[in-house]
């Protein structure tokens, strides 16, 4: 389980986060939902220490996220970035296998590289892609070698951030759904942040809304369309109209 | 008012100068520190001696041989004014292995590398590849600064005595082949002339140089701005710092070598 406790985060005048409290529950799949600027990337990103909280205390199974082994902390997650982030010098199959080729996960290459094989596989990508560059890919198929490095050391905790952004919608359909086969498939707990509302309704066992800092709404997506917060509603519609302001 | 606003303008330009220099400082000792604790990424620091060492001797080369040969025409006809034609080798050997030599291969190394690592560097940071690595249990200090750190520290000394023989090889054609000098007494004079201390100041000026350019790079990479603009500033200066870093590193330590 992984708990925000009153998280705070100010980059110099612009207080981001103003006190976020949210609780993720094991082996569930929670999608952070918001406008852009809102402090999605941040609060993901302070999980995993990329990005220090100036107060406030975020947890993962009850322990203080930024105390302890941090080699073991970071073993137990898989992040899909929003542009990828593949390693443009590495080719393929060792971008998915980075994590197993050192560190104290690491195994013999041949092994390594037949694990990256079988996940590419489990994202839909043939092994011939295996040895080329990340350059020499699609959006989309780099989206998909994203997420078999996300998933190549059975991560218990998986972080997607932005999953569809860039894609077309056929191609974001089906990102959308390898994410909720594979999370559902490993048992893992998720957490996605977004704003298509396509991938909400894919991904999600719960759904979290962010605006002005904090967490305005929280609860399952079956209760989306009927959760009558105004900040909820109006994000969903799309419209102008309402709390949140269309020029931010 | 009016009267200290310039005052201040001073103290924060002063304020950040400092505070530059420590951070600096702080990334240089981390850079050390982190080559000497594992792990250590051998593929990484292989790549890095070929780009640093091996990729660099075409331009290496090519500086020297030229640096050299109009070293050589500028000392004889220097020379000439007071009768001392006869010189050029031993000037020709003296300033191309304690000055010219290191200076110009390190200028080089600045341009050619420090501006590849800041870039490649600033670029993984605006596309979070930096991020990945970090979420990837793997420190970016150690993955991508401490290879190019040591790799620089070890190989540009080597490419400052490349530089050294190709620069003096350079005066010594155009001496025997324009100035008419024989051959034989060239190498002689050059050989002879030349003392230990005057090869080791010029390795350890390679070393300190190359640690100075591979520094500067990832710093500058690692603290990049965001965006096509950001890479850009990074890489101007990233190069602008290792070269000036250079040349004072180079009064600094010439006067420690040589002042007395």
């Amino acid at each position: 389980m992984i708990t925000f406790e009153n998280v705070h985060k100010s980059f110099g005048p612009k207080h981001v986060l103003r006190g976020v409290n949210l609780e993720i529950p094991k082996g569930e799949s929670m999608v952070i939902i918001g406008g852009s600027g809102t402090g999605k990337s941040v609060a993901l990103k302070c999980v995993l220490g990329l990005i220090t909280p100036d107060s406030g205390t975020i947890r993962v199974d009850g322990k203080d996220a930024t105390l302890g082994d941090r080699d073991a902390f970071l073993a137990r997650f898989g992040m899909l970035f929003q542009g990828g982030a593949l390693f443009d010098s590495l080719p393929v199959w060792q971008n998915v296998a980075f994590r197993l080729l050192r560190g104290s996960l690491k195994r013999p290459r041949d092994e390594a590289r037949e694990i990256a094989i079988e996940k590419l596989r489990r994202v839909g990508l043939t092994p011939d892609v295996a040895d080329l560059f990340p350059s020499e890919l699609s959006g989309g198929m780099q989206k998909r070698v994203g997420l078999a490095r996300a998933i190549a050391a059975e991560p218990e905790i998986i972080f997607f951030d932005e999953p569809t952004t860039g894609l077309d919608p056929i191609m974001s359909g089906v990102i959308n759904d390898l994410i909720r086969e594979i999370v559902v498939e490993m048992g893992a707990t998720a957490m996605t942040i977004t704003h298509d509302m396509t991938s909400v309704r894919a991904i999600a066992d719960k759904v979290a809304m962010l605006h002005d800092g904090i967490i305005q709404w929280t609860g399952p997506v079956a209760q989306m369309d009927t959760s009558g917060d105004p900040y909820l509603t109006q994000f969903i519609s799309g419209s102008a109209e309402g709390p949140i302001e269309a020029v931010r | 008012m009016i009267l200290t606003a310039p005052l201040a303008a001073l103290g924060r330009a002063t304020l950040a100068l400092l505070s530059s220099i420590g951070q600096v400082a702080l990334f240089a000792f981390s850079a050390l520190s982190h080559i000497l604790r594992p792990p250590f990424y051998g593929r990484e620091f292989a790549s890095a001696l070929l780009n640093v060492g091996w990729l660099s001797l075409p331009v290496v080369g090519l500086t020297a041989i030229f640096t050299g040969a109009a070293l050589a025409l500028q000392i004889y006809d220097g020379g000439s004014r007071f009768s001392a034609e006869a010189v050029v080798p031993q000037i020709v050997a003296i300033g191309m292995v304690r000055e010219l030599g290191p200076v110009l291969v390190g200028l080089m190394v600045a341009a050619r590398v420090t501006s590849s690592i800041a870039a490649e560097i600033a670029t993984m940071k605006v596309t979070e590849q930096i991020d990945a690595l970090v979420t990837l249990s793997t420190h970016p200090m150690k993955y991508l600064t401490a290879p190019r750190v040591l790799a620089a520290l070890l190989v540009v000394p080597l490419l400052v005595g490349v530089g050294d023989i190709i620069g003096v090889y350079g005066g010594f054609l155009v001496a025997t082949g324009n100035l008419g000098f024989n051959p034989a007494t060239y190498i002689t004079n050059t050989w002879n002339f030349l003392e230990i201390s005057d090869i080791v100041s010029s390795l350890i000026k390679g070393s300190v140089f190359g640690f100075i350019a591979a520094t500067m790079g990832c710093y500058y990479g690692m603290n990049s701005g965001r965006g096509a603009q950001g890479v850009g500033r990074a890489t101007k200066s990233s190069v602008q710092a290792a070269a000036v870093l250079i040349l004072a590193a180079n009064f600094a330590l010439t006067s420690l070598f040589f002042a007395s």
